[in-house]
């Protein structure tokens, strides 16, 4: 795939964040900086007006081509916290199915005057083919884009870690499942590295784990219980149900029993480990509820995060330039 | 032009100035990161009950559509309930009046209070917003184009004037 350039396409000149496309390639600094940010807008979202006036008369358009209506609802609870006027577009039953292009999509959205625009895609690029065409000053934020990326789930994972552990350069992180078709994990492997995390692993069956995925600077795992060792978090990634008919799966009791987190597996790690899932969960399927309601998981902070992270990406890319 | 004022001084002259005018339980909120450090010893010397707040007003400020966002870890924190009570701003220097705006626009997204006072350190004048204070250390005379710095150095305040970037 070749999604190479992406520093210069996101970044300006300046080094200002001009779009969100993927956490590979976003310098350590400029992570760094949007988690600060979202420092501040965690604690709008604790007060009685829940709403700044950042990014009053702008207006946003989330641009949906595969539906995900968690996802989209974040988005737009951050864009109304910053008071931008948000439009949905579930595009994937709007206009492609009557043959109008991607791109003549994005224009037509581009002449109402958009500053900026949300977009997830199941093809991988697609929110790079959008940010090399639209209008300077209007910013793409990536929500999830084919098996590429999900950079504000990776930036959140990112908040949600410093906020329970403080530093990344001592910490082992594994993460657990379906890697190979999670933009999740890619953008979470992208940042903890550039972070200065020196563990990262993945844990899974081999027909799970994408090949040369040690390349990114991980260690695999097939087996749970030496994967799981010592960790000080440990992200479970969602099993999409879909996967479990064909060849790569036996059954979901099967995945369970090897690579689901129970509370035994779970003992493995460091006793004060904290236990993540991007959401939404297969209970009994990837994690148990046990865990997945228990003492060391941070599954729902990590959604409140999300939002915080999500404002700050917001408002740093309506900055002026 | 006359020296600049000591701080420390004028912090003792403001307490004095309010003392008996604001209500028993009224909340003092200072406006960082000068006016948080006024409001400390001001809070202090009045022996105020109600703890004291702190303001950031970058969320609110009206050229965020000129200069951006910038980094900026602080955040508000008011440890009390705004609403009903009588709120005093606190701050180091009045100027162009917009701070103070940005400020009432950030306190009342954390209630509805009865009544907001607004006290100052120093008032150097040269307003853009109808905004005056209620209580004054003194008003100091800044030449057009520098700027009134309140510094903090190892817990003491000082006054410096220097020249505007622009």
């Amino acid at each position: 795939m070749a999604l190479s350039p992406k520093a210069s396409l996101q970044l300006g000149p300046d080094g200002r964040l001009r779009h969100l496309l993927s956490t590979e390639g976003l310098p350590a600094e400029t992570i760094r900086l949007i988690l600060d940010t979202a420092d501040q807008f965690v604690s709008v979202s604790e007060r009685e007006v829940k709403k700044v006036p950042l990014l009053r008369g702008k207006s946003i358009f989330n641009v949906f081509f595969e539906s995900s209506t968690r996802t989209r609802t974040t988005f737009e609870i951050a864009a109304k916290r910053l008071s931008a006027d948000v439009i949905n577009l579930n595009v994937g039953v709007s206009s492609t199915s009557k043959g109008e292009t991607l791109l003549d999509t994005v224009y037509n959205l581009q002449a109402m005057d958009a500053d900026m625009f949300v977009v997830r895609h199941s093809q991988s690029g697609a929110p790079h083919l959008i940010a090399r065409h639209v209008k300077p000053g209007v910013a793409v934020i990536n929500a999830g884009d084919g098996r590429h990326a999900h950079p504000t789930q990776g930036l959140l994972d990112m908040y949600t870690i410093r906020h329970y552990k403080k530093d990344f350069t001592g910490l082992t992180v594994a993460i657990v499942g379906d890697v190979l078709h999670s933009r999740v994990a890619r953008s979470q492997i992208h940042a903890l590295k550039t972070l200065g995390v020196p563990e990262v692993r993945v844990i899974g069956p081999k027909t799970l784990i994408p090949d040369q995925v040690e390349r990114m600077g991980v260690r695999v795992f097939h087996d749970m219980a030496a994967g799981l060792k010592d960790c000080d978090v440990v992200i479970m990634l969602r099993l999409q149900n879909e996967r479990m008919n064909g060849a790569l799966l036996p059954s979901a009791g099967e995945f369970f029993k090897c690579y689901g987190l129970n509370a035994d597996k779970l003992a493995l790690a460091k006793p004060d480990a904290i236990v993540m899932h991007p959401g939404p969960m297969n209970r009994g399927v990837e994690i148990d509820s046990a865990v997945a309601d228990g003492r060391q998981s941070v599954i729902l902070p990590q959604v409140t995060f999300g939002i915080a992270v999500r404002m700050a990406v917001m408002s740093m890319l309506g900055s002026p330039a | 032009m006359s020296a600049l004022p000591d701080p420390e001084q004028l912090v003792r002259d403001l307490a004095e100035r309010m003392r008996g005018k604001i209500t028993p339980d009224a909340g003092l909120v200072g406006i960082y990161t000068g006016g948080a450090w006024v409001a400390e010893r001001l809070h202090r010397l009045l022996e105020l009950p109600t703890p004291l707040g702190v303001l950031a007003v970058t969320l609110h400020r009206d050229d965020f559509g000129v200069i951006g966002l910038h980094r900026e870890s602080r955040r508000s924190q008011i440890p009390f309930s705004v609403d009903g009570r009588e709120v005093v701003l606190v701050d180091d220097v009045l100027h162009s009046g917009r701070t103070v705006r940005a400020a009432l626009n950030e306190l009342f997204d954390f209630g509805r209070p009865r009544a907001v006072r607004l006290a100052v350190l120093a008032d150097r004048g040269g307003r853009d917003l109808p905004v005056a204070a209620d209580f004054a250390g003194a008003t100091v005379d800044v030449a057009h184009g520098e700027e009134l710095v309140l510094s903090n150095e190892n817990g003491r305040l000082r006054f410096a004037a220097v020249k505007r970037p622009d």
